[in-house]
């Protein structure tokens, strides 16, 4: 018997940041009816919680798709030392420019992750809370 | 087509050491998880199964019998084990989490004949776990032991 078997390794990370939904292409009116009290002007956080899921050929000398070992490290390079605790609008430079919802804040961890050279980026999805999750898969 | 999943968890040590690698590359791969006195892990496994409900009982599968499946197959082989030293199938093999659960749908696909198997997911902790799955883009692996 031989099949083609895939096997993907997923990692969660957490962190929590600030943001606030507002877009300057639209009018107050116009933020107000698409964002509501997302748009509050002063902001509010999330415990955001990111899965990571990686695809690769089990390496036989390790057993691994990816070694935990490096992929910690770049995620926490990549994504949460600059996300963790940071008010995403102002501090995060992707954001200056495109609205720190969930999905772009998916696309641009995925952007960012996808540079992993040791393993194919298959997915990445974000828990904003226990109630919304949101995922990119490129 | 309907999913069906199963959780089953079980408790089980291991280490990771690869024998034809010097105890500096163990250490610098494998990190503490090279401790050779092992360690341990509270595993829950997701089998999915797939396929049309049947319309006399309106079951993909009769969970029951997953359930003695997942109990014989794995439980007995796993649950309170050292997968280094107590785990024939896994020989010669790190047993991680990618390797469990290759080793766990190569153990239940043959036994699964009502749908078709279509995940195994083996969870070593809540933060990280592996998925297997038949895909066009999968790698050639034979039945255990072959």
């Amino acid at each position: 018997m031989s099949r083609l078997l895939k096997l993907s390794l997923t990692r969660r990370y957490r962190f929590a940041a600030s943001h606030r939904l507002y877009s300057p292409a639209f009018s107050e009116q116009e933020n107000q009816r698409l964002y509501g009290k997302c748009g509050n002007p002063y902001g509010h956080g999330h415990n955001y919680i990111l899965e990571v899921t990686l695809s690769a050929p089990v390496d036989p000398q390790t057993g691994m798709v990816a070694n935990l070992g490096e992929l910690d490290p770049f995620v926490e390079r990549e994504i949460l030392e600059p996300f963790d605790q940071k008010y995403l609008n102002e501090q995060v430079d992707e954001f200056r420019a495109s609205v720190p919802t969930a999905e772009n804040l998916c696309r641009e961890i995925y952007r960012r992750l996808e540079k992993f050279p040791a393993a194919r980026l298959e997915r990445v999805r974000i828990e904003e809370t226990s109630n919304n999750s949101f995922e990119y898969a490129g | 087509m309907i999913r069906v999943t199963r959780r089953l968890e079980f408790s089980a040590a291991h280490f990771y050491h690869n024998p034809n690698l010097s105890a500096e590359e163990n250490r610098r791969i494998f990190g503490k998880c090279n401790n050779l006195h092992g360690h341990g892990h509270n595993y829950v496994l997701e089998v999915t199964v797939a396929g049309e409900p049947d319309p006399a009982t309106g079951m993909v599968l009769d969970l029951k019998e997953l359930k003695d499946i997942l109990q014989r197959e794995v439980a007995e082989r796993l649950d309170h084990r050292h997968l280094n030293y107590e785990v024939p199938e896994l020989a010669g093999q790190i047993p991680t989490c990618e390797n469990v659960a290759r080793l766990i749908w190569q153990l239940l696909e043959p036994k699964i004949n009502q749908g078709r198997l279509d995940r195994v997911r083996v969870y070593e902790s809540p933060d990280l776990f592996a998925d297997c799955t038949a895909e066009a883009d999968g790698q050639p692996v034979g039945a255990v032991g072959e």
